[in-house]
């Protein structure tokens, strides 16, 4: 299973990435287990989804909960919230 | 169909008023707001940078233009939101809106800039004159005034 990934503002720097391809193990099958799996992947991106209450996530565009479904080929965004305007 | 725009360039807000009136028809009544780099007081900044999620801004917005155009039955829409790096002083955002009558405009123009405060992915990142930048937080005001218009 192979998924785009996004990163923004301080997520992405704090990654070190603007986006990448993953393909993550069987059994993550939505968001959170997403998130839960990007965790273990460094301490950058440990740091940065640690507190999930300030990370927000979009699935192919659309905005989308920890418990969205994700699938083969989905474009995934993780970024703070909002301050545009 | 409301003019959506997103990117760098900067835009020239009276030509944007005249043409919206012109694409309006029989409007009786435009409102705007224009957002623009503030320096603040506490620490204060020489630039803010505006960072966007392409692929998703412009739907998005062009979304929530239509839900206004729909709800308050409006004869036109232009929204302009730059990004990138604009000192202080320099223009961020555009909303003008165009109806038959006065409430409508202003009320479409309201929900329209609440909605992108928190509902459109942009992100503001500040250029203190003294000290490192810094990214904005989001305001549980901002989430309030969106919570106003239904919308979260």
């Amino acid at each position: 299973m192979a998924m785009h990934i996004l990163y923004f503002a301080w997520l992405r720097e704090r990654i070190g990435l603007s986006e990448e391809r993953v393909e993550p193990p069987a059994g993550v099958g939505q968001v959170g287990d997403l998130v839960a799996w990007l965790r273990s992947r460094g301490a950058g991106y440990a740091e940065a989804l640690a507190d999930t209450t300030r990370v927000r996530c979009a699935v192919n565009q659309v905005f989308a909960a920890p418990e969205a479904s994700i699938a083969d080929g989905d474009e995934i965004a993780f970024f703070p919230p909002i301050t545009g305007g | 169909m409301a003019f959506v725009r997103v990117g760098p360039a900067d835009f020239d807000p009276g030509a944007e008023i005249e043409r919206l009136q012109a694409d309006a028809g029989d409007a009786g009544a435009i409102a705007s707001f224009l957002g623009i780099v503030r320096r603040g007081q506490d620490n204060p900044i020489a630039a803010m940078t505006l960072e966007h999620y392409p692929a998703m801004t412009e739907p998005a917005i062009a979304r929530m233009a239509a839900e206004a155009e729909g709800r308050w039955a409006l004869s036109g829409c232009r929204i302009i939101h730059r990004t990138g790096l604009i000192p202080v002083g320099g223009r961020i955002v555009l909303v003008l809106t165009a109806a038959r009558h006065r409430q409508a405009a202003l009320d479409s123009t309201a929900f329209l800039i609440d909605w992108l405060k928190v509902g459109a992915p942009f992100w503001k990142k500040e250029h203190p004159l003294v000290g490192p930048a810094q990214w904005v937080e989001a305001r549980a005001a901002d989430d309030a005034a969106a919570r106003r218009w239904s919308v979260l």
